[in-house]
Order: structure tokens, then C-alpha cells, then sequence
């Protein structure tokens, strides 16, 4: 089952000609055959990692049935490649690119809002989402990944891999594991993610990463405590990262915490969620907490 | 990025926003020049920093005479000023800005900012200005009053309506806030703010309103279309090897302990200092070298490590996903042979192409300890920079 995306998922690439976009796409393609096209405006009717490549998002969903987008396109034009596959309704729109203005994200938010819409966004600024075994849509290293029952969600890249990993090695493995993305303004949040994980028959635990910063996780922890039955785990990076030369405080009173990690920490054990204290025992407290369930 | 006031002061002008009159100096002498030229009888010495706390701290002093604006200046030029947000290390002053005294009659407080849950823009308004706004939202949250602008639908009439009629302003001033709060939207937008903040917010006896203090914060990923404010970044606010690395692609911040860091990933950077901690360790940095990191900035980020002479050991933590592990491995054997190493490097790598950058260090015949996976690793650096 897992959620999102699976073996019938049909994935194109904006932004296919170019260098990153390119390699993951053959890499993801690799991984699980999946791809059947990508985008470049002005570059339609050419081939890249023998896939056709179309000028419009329209176009590739009329030629090729795609459901799915992953975005390699540069920080400038990353917002309107992503307002051009909600136009053209592709279901799963995942956004990698990194360092897109704030603002260009407002009207993106706004146009997943709309009760219209039938797109979903995972980023910007993200690994992207895998499916062990059926599905790759992102940067992550194929790999570390066993097809399994943990799900992973996460608002970092790397340590979204290191949880992988460490559940790989412990013996377990993944139904899907997402990287949210850590910017100001994103698709999807930990809440929307830890709804569909809750529904999902092949998740059995959850592992959720966090970072310091922002309020998601004090919001996820209040959701996980009231709507989540699974067994969740958890870890925040940043702990013992000396507090930042903050200008100003509006920030921090709007969100209505201060976004450190004590903070974090605390309201996630206060939701029932076991929290490893070091990084390099995600995986183990993960089994300690379902040995403990059973 | 953030920017000094006199700065945020000049864009202010620009946007017809009144703000007193007022000028920079960066000597005693140029500061009594200015206070002569104001015309004021009474004027305000700021110390220009990348801080807020200066009152408290000495950094702001009223002066009524040339001779006091004169030591008034003297007293802040060069010296370090230490507030609760510069940190225990402090702030040089470089420049002093003189302003023309301000007949002030009631302070407020405005700022707008984007709220990361709803994509608007929140505009939030206090009547008790002047004074720590995160006090004033713990003791009396009711006194801020909070209207919030989707971009999308633009700033609409009933949004300023509904500002000013909550926040109960006399009829004079209810007309300049509604013009203010307009004018402040739309610098928002146009400079890609990610905050903006006045406070105090002052009205005067002649119920004109000006901004006494402006905090302006940029949202980096949008400073490429505007180079008129990246040209206001003020390089001595920053620590040296902060900007030179940043300006070789990595993101790097300077920290007190003795073992050097260098990983992939904001997030596995923190958890590497973590980590470190938690083995009983004290990391000397964070450092990401990104995702798209080529040979050379891994030798480059080895360079900027190495200068810090706290240094006694490294840790290279890898986890690759855009990032090649041996494209990690050569920049490590090279930058090794380079700057001929002389404390002990840990390296764990894991990752795209993983293979290939565990062979390049085998085989590069280096003293490298290798380990398999960051617990590990950590110990071992920990135990290596005892040594």
C-alpha cells in the first residue's frame, strides 16, 4: 500500500535537461522504472535519459498519463513550475530544489488550498518521497532502503538517509519515507503526512525528524497525541546548537514559541513519542518502543 | 540578511515612510559636524550594530551639545557592545548615527511578517510600544492586535478598517496608520522582507507619527533580485571565515569546542554537533558543505577548519544523496596532502557511490580512521582530540 506513490505511480521530471535533473531522474529511473517523460520548455520533441522530453506539464500528462512531477528547476523559476503542475492537476507534485524565494511560495500555498485543487506538493527544498521497491521520486541513495513498515517523515535531508539506514541495518524496513523540506513555506506538513500514515494498512510504526526552529513539531506533537495510534519516534537536530543572534522577535510571538529544541523535545514525550537523545540511536529507540508495545 | 538602522532608515525614506532626521559618523569629530548640522537642541547618538538591546547596553545616549555629542561618540566608536542578542563575544561599533531628538507623545509598536502556517502576511499592532514586545505577549497577549493579509487577495479596505478599529486610535492617527500599514505592505513585498518591525512607533505632540527604530530581516533566497539591498550587507557584522566561506558555497558557523566538522545536510550538521556533545565532546563548528560540493570546496572548507587553531581533531560525517562519496573522498585526500594535516581526521561516509570513496582513501595511504556510522565515528573523534 504505503501512501503516495507505489508501483502504478507515472512520473515525469521539469526540468529533465538539466545537469542535477537529469542524474536523478536516470538514478530514481534505475532505481524503479517509474519515469515516462520530462519537461524543459523550448527543448520538446528532443530525448533525455531516453525519455521524451515535452515543452509543457500539459502536454507530457496528455502524451503520457503521468500522476506524479519531480522539480529540478533553478530557485527562480521553481515556484512557477510548480503553479504549472497544479494547472495541469498532476496529483503528487515533488519540489527538490533549494533556495526558492519565500514569497514566490505564497501564491503556491494559496493554489494547493484552493478546494479545487487535485495536487498535492512534497518540498520545496527536500530529498523527496521513496516507496522502497516501487517508487523513487527524489535524491535519496536507492540503496540504504528495504522494503518494510516504518515510515519516515522528515524535515531534513541527510538525516532522513541516516534514519534509513539505521532501520535498515536494525533488521526493519520502510513503507515510505518523506522529506517534508525545512523552508518557511511548505507543501506538505508533518500533520498532513502523519494523517495518510495513520490510514496506511502497511505502516505499522513511524519515525518523525525534526530540527529546531519554528513551531511544526510542537503542532505535530498535540496531532500525534490526539489522532495517531502507531508507534512514533523521534528525533530533533540541534539540541546543543548555541542560540542564534536573533533580530528582532515578531518571529517567535507569532508562532508563539521560541522553536527551540527542549521545547520540542518535550511536548513530543509529552505526546507519548519516544525521542532518541542522540542521533545515532534512532533505530534503536525505535525498537525499544515496539518491543515495548507488544 | 539583516541590515543596520541607519540603513533601514534610508529605505524608509525612500517609501515615504517619516523617519527623523538624521546622519551617520564613523569619527567623534564627523558625529559633532552632524549634531551642528541637525539643528536640534536635543539629538540621539545610536551605535550602528547588528543588534537590538542597545539602550541597555550604553549604545544609545541623548545628547544636548556639540561637546556631548562629540564624547557621546567617542565613548561608542570602537568599543564592544555586549546586549542580549549579540552574544557574550559582542558587537564592534564602527559607526554612530545621530538623529534629531523626537517630542514623543505615545510609542507603538508595528511589524509585519510572513506566518509560515497560513502563507499571509500578519500585520501586528500594539499600543504598548517602546517597550520588550515579547513581554508585552506574555503579560498581556490582548494588547496585540494581529490582522492578516493574503497576498494573493491584495491589502484590502476592510483589513485597514478592521486594524484600526480594534486598535481604538484617535481619528488623526487612525488615518496615518491605515497609510503607514499600506506603505509598509507594499515595501514588504517589494524587498522580500521576511520581517519588518517598528518599535517604537512614535506619535508626537503635533500628532505627526515617525519610526524611531526600524528592524528589517531579508529572506536570503531572494537577495538575487535585489542587489540594492545585498550592497547594504555590511561584511565587518560577520565573522571572517563565516563570509569567506559563504562565499565558496558552504554554510559555516564558528563554535568554541576543538573538533572541526564538516557534513552534508543542515540537518545532519546539527545532529552531528550533537552527537559530539552527547560522546562528551565540544565541536569547533558547524559546517555544511551542501549538497552539490565539488573537490575543491572540500579542500577549501578543510582550509577554513584548519584556521581556527582549536582545532585537535576532524570529523567528516557523509551522508551522499546528491552528493558523491568520492568526490568527498578525493577533496578529502587532497586537501590532506595539500595542507600537509597534522590532527587526526575521522571520516564516515555513507551514500551515493560509497564504494568508490571508501577505495579512493584506502588507497591514498593517509592516516584516515574510518568509521562505521556516526556514533561511532564521534567516539573516536572525541578520543582522537584528547590525545
Amino acid at each position: 500500500m504505503a501512501i503516495f506513490v507505489n508501483e502504478k505511480t507515472r512520473v515525469i521530471t521539469q526540468g529533465i535537461t538539466g545537469k542535477s535533473g537529469m542524474f536523478h531522474t536516470q538514478l530514481s529511473h534505475e532505481y524503479a522504472p517509474r519515469f515516462v517523460g520530462g519537461v524543459t520548455p523550448g527543448k520538446g520533441g528532443s530525448t533525455a535519459c531516453n525519455l521524451p522530453v515535452f515543452d509543457t506539464v500539459k502536454e507530457a500528462k496528455e502524451k503520457t498519463g503521468c500522476n506524479a512531477s519531480m522539480i529540478f528547476v533553478p530557485p527562480p523559476f521553481a515556484a512557477d513550475a510548480i503553479l504549472e503542475a497544479i494547472s495541469a492537476e498532476i496529483e503528487l507534485i515533488v519540489c527538490i530544489t533549494e533556495g526558492v524565494p519565500v514569497l514566490d511560495m505564497v501564491p503556491v500555498k494559496k493554489a494547493l488550498e484552493s478546494r479545487k485543487t487535485k495536487s498535492r506538493l512534497i518540498g520545496p527544498n527536500c530529498p523527496g518521497i521513496i516507496t522502497p521497491g516501487a517508487c523513487k521520486i527524489g535524491i535519496m541513495p536507492g540503496y540504504i532502503h528495504k522494503v518494510g513498515n516504518v515510515a519516515i517523515v522528515s524535515k531534513s535531508g541527510t538525516l532522513t538517509y541516516e534514519s534509513v539506514w539505521q532501520t535498515s541495518q536494525a533488521g526493519l524496513g520502510q513503507s515510505t519515507c518523506v522529506g517534508i523540506g525545512g523552508d518557511p513555506i511548505i507543501g506538505s506538513t508533518f500533520i498532513d503526512i502523519l494523517e495518510q500514515l495513520e490510514a496506511d494498512p502497511q505502516t505499522h510504526s513511524i519515525i518523525m525528524i525534526g530540527e529546531i526552529g519554528g513551531d511544526a513539531e510542537i503542532k505535530a506533537a498535540k496531532f500525534i497525541k490526539e489522532n495517531i495510534t502507531k508507534p512514533v519516534c523521534a528525533f530533533i537536530a540541534g539540541q546543543t546548537a548555541p542560540e542564534g543572534k536573533r533580530m528582532g522577535h515578531a518571529g517567535a510571538i507569532i508562532s508563539g514559541g521560541k522553536g527551540t529544541a527542549a521545547e520540542k523535545v518535550e511536548a513530543l514525550r509529552a505526546a507519548g513519542v519516544a525521542v532518541a537523545n542522540s542521533p545515532a540511536e534512532i533505530g534503536s529507540t525505535l525498537l525499544q518502543r515496539l518491543q515495548k508495545s507488544r | 540578511m539583516n541590515i543596520h538602522e541607519y540603513q533601514a532608515k534610508q529605505l524608509f525614506r525612500h517609501n515615504e515612510i517619516p523617519v527623523p532626521k538624521g546622519q551617520l559618523a564613523s569619527s567623534p569629530l564627523e558625529a559633532e559636524f552632524v549634531y551642528r548640522r541637525l539643528k536640534s537642541p536635543v539629538a540621539v547618538v545610536k551605535a550602528q550594530i547588528h543588534a537590538g538591546g542597545r539602550g541597555k547596553a550604553g549604545g544609545v545616549k541623548l545628547v544636548r551639545s556639540p561637546e556631548e555629542c562629540f564624547q557621546a561618540a567617542k565613548g561608542m566608536l570602537g568599543t564592544t557592545l555586549v546586549t542580549h542578542q549579540t552574544g557574550p563575544e559582542g558587537k564592534k561599533v564602527h559607526q554612530v548615527y545621530i538623529e534629531a531628538g523626537s517630542e514623543i507623545a505615545k510609542e507603538y509598536y508595528l511589524a509585519l511578517l510572513l506566518d509560515r502556517e497560513t502563507a499571509n502576511i500578519a500585520v501586528m499592532f500594539s499600543t504598548s510600544g517602546g517597550m520588550d514586545i515579547e513581554e508585552v505577549a506574555d503579560k498581556t497577549p490582548e494588547k496585540i492586535i494581529t490582522v492578516q493579509i493574503d497576498p494573493t487577495l491584495g491589502l484590502k479596505d476592510h483589513l485597514l478598517r478592521s486594524l484600526a478599529f480594534r486598535a481604538q486610535l484617535p481619528e488623526v492617527e487612525t488615518q496615518q496608520l491605515m497609510v503607514w500599514v499600506e506603505k509598509l505592505y507594499r515595501m514588504f513585498l517589494k524587498y522580500d522582507f521576511s520581517m519588518l518591525e517598528i518599535n517604537p512607533l512614535i506619535v508626537t505632540k503635533k500628532n505627526e507619527m515617525f519610526a524611531l527604530d526600524g528592524k528589517m530581516a531579508f529572506d536570503d533566497n531572494a537577495l538575487y533580485r535585489h542587489p540594492d539591498i545585498e550592497s547594504m550587507r555590511d561584511l565587518k557584522e560577520e565573522d571572517e571565515r563565516e563570509i569567506e566561506a559563504s562565499k565558496l558555497g558552504l554554510s559555516y558557523i564558528g563554535l568554541d569546542g576543538n573538533i572541526g566538522c564538516m557534513v552534508n545536510g543542515a540537518g545532519l550538521a546539527m545532529a552531528t554537533m550533537d552527537i559530539i556533545q552527547y560522546a562528551g565532546g565540544h565541536p569547533a563548528n558547524f559546517l555544511d558543505v551542501g549538497g552539490g560540493a565539488t573537490e575543491e570546496m572540500v579542500r577549501h572548507a578543510f582550509r577554513i577548519i584548519l584556521q581556527d587553531t582549536k582545532v585537535k581533531a576532524i570529523f567528516v560525517n557523509i551522508f551522499g544523496g546528491i552528493m558523491k562519496c568520492d568526490i568527498i573522498a578525493n577533496g578529502i585526500v587532497g586537501a590532506s596532502k595539500d595542507l600537509k594535516l597534522h590532527v587526526p581526521l575521522v571520516v564516515r561516509l555513507e551514500g551515493t557511490n560509497v564504494n568508490e570513496g571508501k577505495k579512493i582513501l584506502r588507497e591514498s595511504g593517509l592516516n584516515i580512521l574510518t568509521a562505521d556510522d556516526m556514533g561511532d565515528g564521534a567516539r573516536k573523534v572525541v578520543e582522537a582530540a584528547k590525545k
